[in-house]
């Protein structure tokens, strides 16, 4: 343990709102702690300079998963285990299911939280990239209100997200608009299980007349945030899947990404890797 | 020979009960009053001389011990083979993790705010970190040359030989740094004072180590030293040396603080400050006949030892002496050194060098069967050594060998030839290529050569007068299985219920020396010794007319009890006699290297996705002849556990190294095997009793290191085309290989 | 943003009083807020059985069952133990949720318990105990698994020493002996 634990503080919140009015009387001061499954890593190596949080593990006002006719909606507390054992999200958004059960172990899933996975912002996360397939939105609450904001663009930069101080992540929909894309998604990790991602690949498509007619290509871990390969979509819409098209696709796809040598893998694997994950995607689209 | 009441049943393991409820008490379960927690400042640079210490503001320093080399009663050296390695670094530091001051305090959440607050001022020197930077010495730091050691081995006429073959092939191998990785990091509890002497309390596989480490450090007599083994979460050869460093440590704390200091490493500093295996390089040259047979075979050997000697000495020996393999070879010449680094010193790692060399040639081998135009198999087939020839250091083999039944037995229970033919024809349109590859290979038992004779091992027993046996080993148990091991040859040999029986904790005030629990000699030698000690009890009472044969454990303890009545304690205590016909000149390094061997066949199968390059053994199949097996799942559980490193060896354990600093030390960094990594492994044992052995065992613990690793290499080249040469073969190289191949 | 080096670096968060139930026991615990749940365990009395192997969550030495659910205790901050139910590895023998719901006796090895001991499953001893509550917490949700959910129930806790055969082996055997004429599964 590499921290001076007693220094730290972790408070009960009566309530969502009173965790929101002490985020805005004293900004910046008070920072939520939800199952601690990145925060404790932290805690232990010594890198966490901030010392008072606010533990919103409790907070029902941040749990559940309901369905209307549109939307899926997701608690923010809503743990990978929670999402494993969700019946229509294993029918209708599978890459999540997938995501969560390649995350950590059992042990890990218990306690792990979307909304921190989120707020987290790390671009080897493995939920995002799913959660970007399916063009969530988020719900950001503060004293003053909550706003919607798309998942997409909240990305500001490495490990940094357009949170404000005063907010927190209380929700997470997911339009119920996959019927009919073929879906996708692959880890490429150091390992079977438990392993950090060199490369995730997550995508869906929507084929017509032997057309894509539509594609979302998201990828972690080959930038410094998740990543959704806007131009490899774009090189992809209306083409036919032949060779070409997915050799022209590669093409865009190994600019888009700007992946880099760290202590798991090197710049030149993640770049070879996510080229032959595409193709096999496309494979996939053909069969 | 009579049938068998325990020896080869799978009795449950002796304080099995204690390790499935949780009640087995490791170093960190103990707790002393008045106890203060202990920490490690250590060098921030890898070579360098030390210019000042600063202890920053706002942390109460009057508060903690501290010290440092001045504070060292006797000499300032972790004493084992030599005494260059200091305790604490006094001027020099020569290596990055190399230990400074020391601190204790009784809140350990303080401790580490101060030893965070502790700088230590180093005037950088230029350093050392590759193999080949060393032997071109662009700097000298280790004695004249950087060479810790070096052996030469010649037999017949190896520079006659190259013009008389058909085929010569040369190669480079290369194998990585390995973290032992035991679950229980390292730790240690000590009370020290200069009226009481020095007790050690912790987790370590070689308590007279310590003991003689400690001995030098204190300056004092060997009777105020006491080191004591507590439950030890898995050692590997990690526990082997290392532990005289840490408990020295914990002890100058106890010794100036006057209370009792625990010392636990946390994973991150052990995984980057202790020993690690050896990284190696070899070059293999390689003369052939068109018939396959081996004319000529020239090995180049180099092991990087870190920064101080340690065991590299022995590392390299081991590894020099199994680099030519199970195979009669006329003509051999090997060359082989350890030299420094300055990196934190390699040690012992469950192998022990063999596995570095024996990777190198088993990949070898099958590349010079693909040049010469035979099955692997079919070259190995052809050079199998047999009773009566000899090895490369001369020894002239005196057991039965059956490495042509292994051969087929291994083949057959894979499905190699099936498999083989099958993945032929179905991976050219495949990304998944899927291959099959074996290694052949021995592992010698207990200490080279006059090793055993020099370590002089005892054991000892006793029995109370209700009839319970008591055995003294300074024998580990560490999960290999010594306990129940050396109380099923007790129970056996004198015809008792294994619950009469019980191990004493090695304590060096209560255990004679039985040599370190290392060499896979626990159950051959000292369990040899335990066997013999038993038989002199009984001998006793059967002279004494206090027993006759055919006796009932109540028969025995009425026995027991009468004898010491009349004559008081019944004991014995055997010494390690060394074998008369077995001889060894270190000189020429050549003669009877070893007592006896595991002869072994692996074959693994693989599967390599060439899209990610991510390589998974499907299947491995273990065949091995090791003598007897006292405990069949104990020494299953010896190979499946070895496989499983062996596998990491292969696939997944990179040190990233920068500046000589392990810059991967967590364990979501460093990657070893999960549950789904590891296929079910197949253990098959053949077994011809060895007539030195306890009820006709050998050694087998390391057996398994030596063989894992290039039998997946194999696989892997079988399945890609690619010449493996190197491992870890981590997806980034192998996927540079693939791209090559297709090129 | 704080400096360990300032004055007030080592100001001092109020200890709390965590009431929580430990393997049936209604205890208090008196610690910091984000004291490891694992080091607040290990320091009760007689509750050393929970491990710390690496401190990140990634080797499983530290599982317990926390309401419930399988947790490493070295990522759970004690102040989110108040009001908890927990289970450690002292509490599976003679414990009170075992396999089919029948109680133990004071001491009586649980099933897994028997199976680890007659089949090897421990070696070293120092991931049995999150091994065997991440064993129990999987047999419990899903009694009959396959090899392939035995050992992705398993894949959070490293052991070094078996190779894992063993371990999956002493499952497998503690599955057929609460259910022998269960269907086989796959």
């Amino acid at each position: 343990m590499r921290s001076y634990v007693p220094a730290y503080e972790l408070q009960a919140p009566r309530d969502l709102s009173d965790v929101l009015e002490r985020m805005t009387r004293e900004p910046a001061v008070w920072k939520p702690f939800a199952g601690g499954t990145d925060l404790m890593v932290l805690l232990e190596a010594g890198k966490l300079p901030h010392r008072r949080f606010l533990s919103i593990w409790k907070l029902a006002e941040l749990r559940g998963i309901e369905e209307t006719p549109t939307y899926v909606t997701l608690g923010a507390l809503t743990t990978y285990t929670d999402l494993r054992r969700n019946e229509v999200l294993a029918r209708e958004f599978p890459l999540l299911c997938r995501a969560a059960a390649e995350t950590g172990s059992v042990a890990t899933q218990n306690r792990g939280t979307l909304g921190g996975n989120i707020a987290n912002a790390s671009p080897a996360a493995d939920s995002p990239p799913a959660l970007l397939v399916y063009e969530a939105a988020l719900e950001l609450v503060s004293a003053g209100g909550s706003r919607w904001v798309p998942y997409h663009g909240f990305w500001t930069g490495y490990k940094q997200t357009g949170l404000r101080a005063d907010e927190l992540i209380c929700r997470i929909r997911l339009p119920r608009a996959t019927h009919g894309w073929r879906q996708y998604y692959r880890k490429v990790g150091t390992r079977r299980a438990q392993a950090i991602s060199k490369v995730c690949f997550a995508a869906a498509a929507r084929i017509d007349a032997g057309r894509i007619a539509d594609a979302r290509i998201v990828l972690g871990s080959v930038a410094p945030t998740v990543l959704r390969a806007i131009e490899t979509e774009k090189a992809l819409r209306g083409e036919k899947l032949t060779p070409a098209s997915l050799r022209a696709a590669q093409e865009v796809l190994a600019l888009e990404i700007a992946p880099i040598d760290d202590m798991r893998s090197t710049a030149r694997y993640r770049r070879r890797v996510a080229l032959n994950l595409l193709a096999e995607f496309c494979e996939m689209l053909s069969a | 020979m009579p049938e068998s009441r325990i020896i080869g049943t799978s009795v449950p393991r002796k304080e099995g009960r204690e390790k499935v409820t949780g009640r087995a008490r490791y170093v960190d379960d103990l707790s002393f009053p008045g106890m203060l927690y202990g920490t490690t400042v250590r060098s921030s640079k890898p070579r360098g001389r030390i210019r000042a210490i600063h202890f920053g503001p706002a942390v109460p320093w009057t508060e903690f011990t501290i010290v440092t080399a001045k504070d060292i009663p006797g000499k300032n050296c972790i004493a084992l083979l030599i005494e260059d390695q200091p305790c604490l670094a006094d001027e020099f530091v020569n290596h990055p993790e190399e230990a400074i001051v020391l601190l204790a305090h009784p809140d350990k959440y303080l401790l580490e705010e101060a030893r965070r607050a502790v700088r230590i001022e180093i005037e950088s020197l230029p350093a050392v970190f590759t193999i080949e930077d060393s032997l071109a010495r662009k700097q000298v730091i280790w004695g004249e040359d950087n060479i810790f050691k070096s052996f030469h081995v010649e037999k017949g006429d190896v520079d006659a030989a190259w013009g008389a073959a058909e085929f010569l092939v040369e190669g480079d191998y290369e194998t990585g740094a390995q973290e032992q990785l035991y679950i229980e990091p390292q730790g240690m509890i000590a009370q020290a004072n200069p009226t009481d002497g020095v007790t050690v309390w912790g987790s370590l596989q070689c308590p007279y180590y310590v003991h003689k480490a400690l001995v030098r450090l204190f300056g004092l007599q060997r009777d105020r030293i006491r080191v004591v083994q507590t439950e030890t979460g898995g050692g590997f050869g990690g526990k082997e040396e290392y532990p005289s460093m840490l408990a020295g440590h914990a002890a100058l704390l106890a010794w100036k603080s006057g209370k009792p200091i625990k010392m636990i490493y946390d994973r991150a500093e052990d995984m980057v400050a202790t020993t690690k295996r050896h990284p190696s390089r070899t070059h293999h040259k390689t003369a052939v006949t068109r018939d396959g047979k081996l004319l000529a075979m020239e090995i180049d050997f180099t092991v990087d030892g870190g920064a101080y000697l340690t065991l590299s000495p022995v590392v390299l020996s081991r590894g020099t002496i199994h680099a030519a393999g199970p195979y009669n070879c006329p003509n051999v010449r090997i060359r082989s050194r350890a030299v420094a680094t300055n990196m934190p010193p390699h040690g012992a790692f469950r192998g022990f060098g063999a596995p570095q060399s024996v990777f190198a040639l088993e990949r070898h081998l099958d590349r010079v069967a693909e040049v010469v135009g035979l099955p692997p198999e079919e070259l190995r087939r052809r050079n199998f050594i047999h009773e009566g020839q000899t090895l490369a250091v001369h020894q002239v083999i005196r057991e039965t060998v059956q490495m042509d039944r292994l051969m087929d037995r291994a083949l057959e229970l894979s499905g190699y030839h099936a498999k083989r033919q099958r993945f032929q024809e179905e991976n050219p349109p495949n990304i998944i290529k899927r291959g099959i590859g074996f290694a052949a290979f021995l592992h010698g038992a207990g200490f080279t050569g006059s090793g055993e004779e020099y370590l002089a091992s005892e054991a000892a027993l006793d029995l109370t007068p209700e009839g319970r046996v008591r055995v003294f080993a300074g024998s580990t148990e560490m999960g290999q299985g010594t306990n129940t091991v050396f109380a099923q040859i007790v129970a056996e040999t004198l015809g008792l219920g294994i619950d009469r029986i019980e191990i004493m904790q090695p304590d060096t005030a209560m255990v004679p020396n039985s040599g370190p629990t290392v060499a896979s000699r626990t159950t051959m030698i000292v369990g040899k010794l335990v066997e013999s000690a038993a038989h002199a009890v009984q001998k006793s009472l059967f002279d004494g007319g206090f027993l006759r044969p055919g006796y009932n454990a109540d028969d025995f303890a009425s026995a027991c009890d009468k004898y010491i009545a009349k004559f008081g304690p019944l004991q014995s205590l055997i010494k390690y006699e060394h074998p008369a016909d077995l001889h060894w000149d270190d000189a020429t390094y050549t003669g009877d290297a070893y007592g006896a061997y595991a002869w072994a066949i692996y074959v693994a199968e693989v599967s390599v996705d060439t899209r990610t390059a991510e390589v998974r053994v499907e299947d491995f199949v273990a065949v091995q002849e090791v003598g007897k097996v006292i405990n069949p799942v104990l020494a299953a559980g010896q190979i499946e556990g070895g496989v499983a490193q062996g596998i990491g060896f292969a696939l997944y354990e990179n040190v990233v190294w920068q500046e000589g600093r392990m810059s991967n030390g967590q364990m979501t960094n460093y990657i070893m095997p999960t549950s789904m990594d590891v296929p079910p492994i197949r253990v098959f044992f053949e077994e011809i009793p060895y007539a030195r052995g306890p009820a006709g065992a050998k050694g087998i613990g390391e057996l398994p290191l030596d063989g894992t690793a290039p039998a997946i290499a194999n696989a892997i080249a079988n399945a890609t085309g690619t010449n493996v040469t190197r491992i870890p073969v981590t997806p980034e190289v192998l996927l540079e290989m693939l791209e090559g191949v297709h090129a | 943003m704080p400096d360990s080096r300032e004055p007030d670096a080592h100001a001092r968060a109020r200890k709390i009083r965590v009431h929580c139930e430990i393997n049936g026991r209604a205890t208090t615990l008196e610690t910091y807020p984000m004291a490891r749940l694992l080091d607040v365990l290990r320091e009760q009395p007689g509750l050393t059985g929970t491990k710390e192997g690496c401190g990140e969550g990634e080797c499983g030495a530290c599982a317990v069952e926390l309401d419930g659910a399988l947790v490493n205790s070295c990522l759970v901050p004690a102040m989110q133990a108040v009001g908890a139910k927990i289970r450690t590895i002292e509490g599976v023998a003679g414990g009170n949720s075992p396999l089919r719901g029948e109680p133990l006796h004071d001491g009586q090895l649980s099933a897994i318990q028997q199976a680890f001991l007659t089949h090897g499953g421990a070696q070293c001893g120092i991931c049995t105990p999150g091994m065997i509550l991440a064993a129990t917490n999987l047999l419990e949700r899903n009694p009959q698994p396959s090899d392939a959910q035995i050992r992705e129930g398993l894949a959070g806790n490293l052991c070094r020493c078996t190779g894992y055969t063993k371990i999956f082996e002493s499952v497998v055997a503690a599955c057929r002996a609460t259910r022998p004429h269960a269907e086989p599964r796959r």
